[in-house]
Parts: C-alpha cells; structure tokens; sequence
C-alpha cells in the first residue's frame, strides 16, 4: 500500500471542491438562517455550475487516485456531466415550488449538493470501500429531504419507509461486499476481477455478488426492489421526487455498471441471469402496473421501474455497445423527466398543487405549448419515433439483439406497447378531453426548463450522431 | 439527374407548412381562412414540385433514382433517399390527395383548425418520407411516426367512439410495428448495414429469413390490414373525420403493400415463398369473409371500411402470386384504390356534412335531390366493384390472373369477392340513392357545391382515365417490378435445390 500523495487529489477536485462548498453553504445558513435560502440556492446553482464545467474540461484519459479507489474516465466524466445536469434542473425547478409551499429552508440546497457529491464518488468509485462511500454519502442526504416536508404526514413517511429499506439494501450491500472480500481477498474492482476465473468462481463470491446486486437494485429501483418508489415519489415534494427521478438513478445505474463490467468481467454469464431477470421483472411491472394509476407522480413512479428496466437491458447486453446505450438511454431519461417534472410543478390551481392525471385534461387548449410538449414526452417516453425516447430505445435493444439475447428485446418491445398504453392516456387527456379549469401561470424558470427539454426530445433526430460517439467513447473507457 | 435535392423538398416542404402554422395566433375567421389557404397552398406547391419528379425520372431504369445520401446515425446508417417505378406512383398519389383533403375539411372541421392543418402536413411529410427511405431506420422512423397525427387526427376530431378507435388504431399497429423494429436491429446486426439496396442484394440465411420475414409481416399485415388482423380499421374509419379516412385509405393502407413488395420479396425471396401459400389462403379469407361483412354493414363507413379490407386482399393475393401479373396488378390496385376509395369516402363526406348522419337507413331517394352527386357516387360505385373501363378493373383483373397462374383455386374463390363487391356495391347504392324521398333531412339536400365538385373531379378524371389507358402507371412501375422478378423471384423457383449455396441474386450490373 501506497502512501497518500498530494497528486491524488487533482482528479478528484470537482467532489472536494463539492464538499467544500457544501460545508462553507451550511456556515452560512447556519449564520443568516432561513432568511438566505434564496441566496444559497443561487450560490448552490453556481457550484454545481463551476463544478460541472470543472468535470467537463478535465482532461479525458483514465487517472486513478488513492490506490485505485478513486477512478476519473470518460466513463465517469460523461456520468458526473449528466449526474450535475440532473440536480442542477431539480435545484432550478424548485424554487417558487418551494417558495409557494412554504418549504423554502436552506437547508433544501445544501442536501443536494451533498447528496450530489455522493453520487458523484459512486460514479467514480474504484473499489468496494469508495462505493459504500459514496452510497451512504448519497442516500442518507436522500433520506432526509424525502421527508423535507416535515409536517405532512405523507412526506414524512415517504422519507421513513425510505429509510429503513434503504437501510436494508445497505446491510444486504455491505453483506455482499464483504462476503466478495472475504472469497477474493481484495475490495478493488480490478483486484476482483482477476481473483476469478471464468467457470470457477467460489460459490460465495456468487452469494456475494447476489447480496451487492440486489442492494443495487434496490437504488435503481428494479423490481422486485421497487416497493419503495411509488410511495416515495407521492410523498415527496415534488422538486425532491423529480431530483430523485433524475440524479440518483444515474448515479446508481452508473455504478452498477461499473461494478458488473469492472469487476465481474468473467463471470458475466452468472450476473447476466441476474440483471436479465430483474430487466424483463421491471419492464413488466413498469408497464402493467402503471395502467391503474391516477396520481402522476405515482405514475411517473411506475413509470421509472419501466424505464430502469429497459436500461437494464443495455447492461444485460454487457458489451461496449451495450453500456453505450445504458449511457445513451440515460441521458434521454434525465431529460425527459426534467420536462416531465417541469409540467407536474406547473399544476397549480388556486394556489394549490395538484397531481391528479385527470387534472391535465384540456391542457392542449388551455397551454399550447405545454400540453405540446408533455404530449411529446409521454409518446418520447413510449419510445415512437422521431423523438428522443425511441433513439435511446432502439441502442438498448440493438445492444441486446447484438449480445443474441432475442427474448429478452421481444418481452421489452412487447412491455413497451403495453407501456405506451399509459402514456397514451395522458396524451389522450391533455388533447381528447374538454378543458379542466386554467392552470396558475407557470414560473419563468419551468417554462424555461420545459422548452429546453422540449426542444431536445423533439430534435435529438436531425443530429443525434455526437450524442452516440461521446456515449462510445466513454463506455469503451471501461473495457 | 437534378441538382437540388427534389426528395427531400419534397418530403419537407409540408412540414415548413407546419411550422408556419404554428405561428399563427387567432381564433377569429379571417385568421381561420388564413390558415386553410396555407395549409392548401403548401399541399398544392408539394403535388407541384413531386410533379418534376416525372420529366427527371427514366422509366427504363430499376434503379432508384434522385438518390440522396448524407450520413445520420452514426457511421453505417444513413440518411438515404430514392425512389424508383413502384414507389414513385405512390409519392404522387399522397401529394396529389393531400390538396383534396384539405379541401374537403374546409367547412366541416371548425374546432381547432390549426392544430387539424399542423398534423395533416406533418403527417404528409412522413407519408412520403416513408416511400422515399432507403435506409431501414430512417424508413421506420418515417413509418412509426405517422401514428402520432393520426392518432390525434381521429381522437380529437373523431366521431363518437374516436377514443376507443385511436387507441385500437395505436396499439394495434404499434406492436406489429415494434417486431419488424427488432427484425431490422437483427438485419443490422447480419449485415452490417441498414441500406435498403445493399440489403435487398444480401443473402440472409433461410433460417433467419423465416423470422425476419414474420416479424416484417407482423407490421405489414397489420397496416395492411390483412385478416384476421383487420379490427382496427373499421374503427378507426368510421371515427375518423372525412380527410383522415381518404388519407388512411388511400396512402398509409397503401404502405404495407409497399413494404411486402419492397421488404419482403426481395430481401426474403425463400421465406416469401415458402409463406405464400398462406398469405393467398388469408387473402381469400380477407376478400370473402370481408365482402360478407360489408354486406351486413348499416353505417357506410363501415361498409366502405370493409370493402377496402377485401381489396386489400386482392393487393396481398397479387403480391404472393410471385409473378408478373400479380405484382402489377397489385401495384396498380394500390393506386386505383387509393383513388376510388378516397373519393367513397369523400363521398360520404358530402351527405354526412349536410345530414350528419352515416347511417344507411337514414337516407333514400338522394337522386330525387342530388341528381349529381348520384352520378358521381354511381361511378365510383362501379370503380370500386371493379366494372370494366374504370380503374378498379385493371388492378382486380392483374391480380386475379397472376392467383390463377399460382392457384386456380385461390383465383376461384377470390372471384365470388368480386361477385359480391357487387352484392353489397348496389345494396348500398340502392338504399342510399334510389327510392323515394320520405325522410324530411333528405328533402332538403342540396346538390354539389363548386367545392365538393373540384374536389371530386381529379377523382373521376383518373379513374375513367386510368380505367382505359392503365400505361402511364404501367410504364413507369414495369422496370422495377420486372427487375424485382428478375432478382428476387426467379432465382428462388429456379434454383429451389440450391438454398444452401444461393445464386448470386444481385448479378444483374446496376
């Protein structure tokens, strides 16, 4: 074992420079109280602003730090860029939700920032140590603005059923991780790898990989590990519910990834079973279940699950092109959840939010281009061409016909027919029924956010070609 | 040939329309004129432009021909235009209804006049995008798309059940579509490349043929829609607003027949034999079963809905004949019933403005107040039977000979269909034109306007004119379908012994 050297903190500036601001963030608050919740929103945005563009210049070949527990990229440039992308539209959207609902504390921000550095070790997470790291950083930041809403019963028990089962998939993780430790002799992904060999791995090394698994789904919220998400995503207020659409899952999808091709290269054919169970699981339960519901942000719970799924199938595919479109089909997720999310916020009738899918009904002739928009992304999101939901779509199923895994593409795009059932319905009541009441003028910063991802789902066609080489270049780091 | 890109002009011009459209502000009616006069205007300009197509396009070749080519999607798939004998007919006959369309919802859509004007020109744009794609993505991308404005087109300005028929429509035609999407990932992932003319030269091994060509034939069936796939049509024309049902029958039923001749014959030649027999067993069913149940129709939507599922029997019955005739008496039934159904429907369109009613029952003696509609309903009447001199004849008489050289019983029994397209032809004509005028709604028709009556003259023009002199389509379509014969067909029922090593199907130099 090395020493620690100064050198090791260049790649891992943009975290610490996170935590500090973070740090520096609560002095503040601590000081002027609630009174600088505006002023910390704003100082949080330009961090995660300054950071961002920190991540992105950073020089683009793989540097790793603290005896490899630490991994900088392409892989974990492209997802950190994304992971900054998604709190930063959750930070942007929630100021006048806040504002309006009373919940406008400082502490809101800070968490997010947190919870954001999080995530971002779990991006860049080398070994098991780091990657328990980064999680807890991540969920325990997570638990508590689940719950930001503190005197509303339902916030508060969404943040307390997320915490215990949050803390149940942590101890089966840290189960899991020891147990690989124990049969490997070595937390680091590489060290892991080559502890095995193809066909003979220990069978606890296999119990291990089950327990680490399955506490990884529970973050991406595959099923069976999803109870948690339709409840958490009603109780929450509904910036957290979209920062938690957004962020977190392509925190955990990133690090799934990384801990299935880094670590467990050669007993692919063992995780593959896994990962191919709990994707056809998702999509199905994403699709079906979806059909009953009438809160929307329930909705977009379930519709969540089936989208987790549909990425899992680019993972299942285990190959470069299959972790390209995991990328691919991540970014386009973030995106339209952000446009999504922007559009719930935007539900407001006589200084209440509402979240009834019923209460859409007319928004084509109430708001034009809002219920243009989120009509695009119900059917973007049911995957039909030319919007961005059918590219992202098409390279997971590619990757999977590509990896000869042709059942697993036939029950996806037969889930996804079932799915676009849903999504239909939406779209049937924002354009076939008679106009509900006028919404309250939407926020500036939600129209914004609304036709920015707008604008994206509806022309990623004409040029999509730079998208899939950055999403090449940066799964091919990983192999 | 040309030196501006003529095909993508094409394929866009309507969506500028569109987008023209949507900046327009206003309920009032001079705003409301102005957006029909655009949306008009924009159509006739894209019928005008596709018309260069003709003077540029040298029917002797099978070549694809004003062929644009850019990269898109990475390396390997491309944004690839062209178009050749048989694909070039059906640009026109898209451009050439659009106009007719928004003319014939000038007065009868008041709601939302800009949305319905945005989604036609949008959705022309993908119908022609569709006949024009040379890359399999892209043609997906186009083929997919068009659900969207259709299905808002009839769940917004629909009739009563329009919900039900918009989602049948979606579904339905969404889950044949996402198989032949997988079906064209596994082309990819054989051979390496999406391009329509390398692929339709590339041999794929007779196993995998059998599952690419189900899974094509899953979405073209679909579309088509063949027996026992069917249901969704009737819905969705009977819910639909007059234009939407011109254009669903005239040009997106057309585009699975499009894609059999263009997808499954050449690029599949040994699983297309092998499943022919089939398809002709399910397109006697479709023509049988489909003209009994227009029989029994008392909406005239629905009656027209089920005829046009019986002709599109005979288009499959001439596509799987696998030889001259069958092939160019489909391609020819495509255009004719593009037209003859079309102007059915726009028929229709005429009585139910004034009555707002389909129901057969409802009318009678139509002749007493509209000696001129009666004329013209009669002809198309006749076109649609198939009455020598029209146009229906030429494409159910090909058709019909190319199923008796493949199968004297297949040609038998489609031949009742034609005996009772006759049935229910003048059951109809008889209870809604004939007879005496005893319904007070009747009484007080009145006769074509100047509107009505352009719209329905191109129609009739074509129909009488295709029905004597058949040879400009013939002309323009026989290079391609001779080389279709020549490359695809030929080599399967020449050399059956060979599967295994397959003749080089693409020897022909071009």
């Amino acid at each position: 074992m090395n020493g620690f050297s100064s050198a090791d903190l260049a790649p891992a500036l943009p975290e610490l420079l996170m935590a500090a601001g973070a740090l520096i963030l609560v002095l503040v608050g601590a000081i002027r109280g609630d009174r600088s919740a505006p002023l910390i929103n704003g100082l949080a945005i330009a961090l995660l602003i300054v950071v961002g563009g920190l991540v992105l210049s950073a020089p683009s070949e793989t540097v790793t730090a603290f005896n490899g527990s630490f991994v900088f990229d392409r892989y974990a440039q492209f997802l950190k860029v994304l992971v900054i992308v998604g709190a930063l539209g959750a930070l942007v959207m929630s100021f006048h939700f806040l504002k309006n609902e009373g919940l406008n504390r400082f502490e809101f921000a800070i968490l997010i920032i947190l919870s954001t550095t999080g995530m971002m070790i779990m991006v860049s997470a080398g070994d098991l140590i780091a990657l328990y790291l980064g999680f807890e950083l991540q969920s325990l930041a997570l638990y508590v603005i689940a719950s930001f809403h503190r005197d509303n019963l339902r916030s508060t028990e969404a943040g307390l059923k997320y915490f215990v089962l949050g803390a149940l998939s942590s101890g089966m993780l840290l189960y899991g991780c020891s147990l690989i430790y124990g049969f490997s002799g070595t937390v680091a992904f590489a060290g892991i790898a080559q502890s095995v060999t193809a066909g003979s791995a220990p069978l606890g090394m296999i119990f291990g990989l089950v327990f680490l698994f399955a506490g990884l789904a529970f973050k991406v919220s595959a099923v069976p590990f999803h109870m948690w998400t339709p409840d958490v995503y009603e109780g929450a207020p509904t910036p957290v519910t979209a920062f938690f659409a957004a962020a977190p899952k392509v925190a955990a999808m990133a690090l799934f990834t990384r801990v299935a091709i880094d670590a467990f290269p050669q007993i692919a054919d063992q995780w593959r079973q896994i990962v191919v169970f709990i994707a056809i699981a998702s999509m199905a339960l994403g699709s079906f279940a979806a059909i009953g519901q009438r809160n929307i942000k329930r909705l977009m719970a379930y519709s969540s699950i089936g989208n987790v799924g549909y990425i899992l199938v680019g993972l299942a595919a285990g190959t470069a092109e299959g972790v390209q479109s995991v990328l691919i089909y991540l970014v386009v997720y973030v995106v339209m959840t952000l446009g999504c999310f922007a559009v719930i916020m935007g539900m407001r009738r006589d200084g209440k939010a509402i979240e009834n899918v019923d209460d859409l009904a007319g928004l084509a002739r109430n708001d034009a281009l809002m219920g243009f928009i989120m009509a695009m992304m119900m059917f973007s999101l049911a995957g039909i061409p030319p919007l961005a939901g059918f590219f992202a779509k098409f390279y997971v199923f590619l990757a999977a016909i590509n990896a000869q895994l042709y059942w697993l593409a036939v029950i996806g795009v037969v889930t996804s027919v079932v799915g676009a059932f849903y999504y239909l319905r939406i779209v049937k009541i924002i354009y076939f029924d008679e106009p509900a009441p006028r919404f309250e003028r939407m926020p500036m910063e939600l129209r914004a956010m609304v036709a920015v991802t707008g604008a994206f789902v509806l022309l990623y066609f004409i040029y999509p070609a730079p998208m899939a080489e950055a999403a090449s270049a940066a799964a091919r780091s990983l192999f | 040939m040309s030196d501006w890109p003529i095909l993508s002009v094409t394929i866009f011009l309507p969506l500028v329309g569109a987008l023209l459209l949507l900046f327009m502000r206003g309920n009032d009616p001079a705003t409301l004129r102005n957006v029909r006069h655009i949306a008009l205007w924009t159509t006739v300009v894209t019928f005008v432009v596709s018309l260069f197509l003709l003077p540029g396009f040298d029917a002797s070749s099978s070549d694809f021909q004003f062929v644009e080519k850019t990269p898109w999607l990475g390396d390997t798939i491309n944004y690839h235009l062209g178009v050749d004998g048989i694909s070039l007919p059906l640009v026109l006959l898209t451009t050439f209804l659009m106009p007719l369309c928004i003319l014939a919802s000038w007065r009868s859509v008041e709601k939302r006049v800009q949305e319905y004007m945005i989604a036609f020109l949008v959705l022309e744009t993908l119908m022609i995008g569709v006949f024009c794609a040379l890359d399999l993505v892209l043609f997906y991308l186009f083929f997919e798309a068009g659900l969207i404005p259709m299905f808002l087109i009839i769940g917004i300005w629909g009739g009563a059940r329009r919900v039900y028929a918009s989602f049948k429509f979606f579904l339905y035609t969404l889950l044949g579509s996402v198989l032949m999407l997988l079906a064209i990932m596994a082309m990819y992932v054989q051979a390496g490349t999406t391009d329509i003319p390398t692929l339709m030269a590339f041999e794929f091994p007779a196993s995998m043929q059998t599952w690419l060509w189900l899974a094509f034939f899953a979405s073209f069936a679909v579309k088509m829609p063949m027996w026992p796939v069917h249901t969704w049509l009737p819905d969705a024309h009977v819910e639909a607003p007059t234009a939407g049902s011109v254009i669903l029958a005239g040009v997106l039923l057309k585009m699975g027949g499009y894609g059999f001749i263009r997808f499954s014959l050449p690029m599949f030649p040994d699983a297309s034999e092998f499943f022919a027999p089939m398809v002709l067993v399910l397109s006697v069913i479709a023509i049988i079963y489909a003209s009994l149940v227009a029989l029994m129709q008392e909406d005239i939507k629905k009656l027209i809905a089920y005829s046009s599922v019986a002709h599109m029997g005979f288009v499959t019955m001439g596509i799987f004949s696998l030889n001259r005739q069958g092939i160019d008496g489909a391609v020819f039934q495509m255009i004719s019933h593009g037209i003859v159904s079309g102007a059915l429907f726009l028929c229709v369109g005429v009585v139910y403005d004034r009555t707002h009613t389909r129901e057969i029952a409802a009318y009678g003696g139509v002749v007493n107040r509209m000696p001129a509609y009666a004329a013209v309903f009669l002809l198309f009447t006749m076109a649609n039977i198939g009455l020598p001199g029209t146009s229906g004849f030429v494409g159910e008489f090909l058709s019909l000979l190319g199923a008796y050289q493949a199968d004297t019983w297949i040609a038998f029994f489609a031949t009742t269909g034609v005996i009772l397209s006759s049935a229910y032809g003048l059951w109809l004509f008889r209870k809604v034109i004939w007879g005496v005028v005893d319904k007070p709604a009747i009484a007080v028709l009145s006769d074509l306007n100047r509107r009505e009556a352009l719209i329905l003259a191109p129609l009739i023009v074509l129909t009488l004119l295709f029905g004597v002199w058949p040879e400009p389509v013939f002309n323009m379509t026989s290079a391609s379908v001779q080389n279709l014969i020549d490359t695809s067909i030929q080599t399967v029922t020449t050399a059956p012994a060979t599967a295994a090593a397959p003749v080089p199907a693409a020897a022909p130099a071009h």
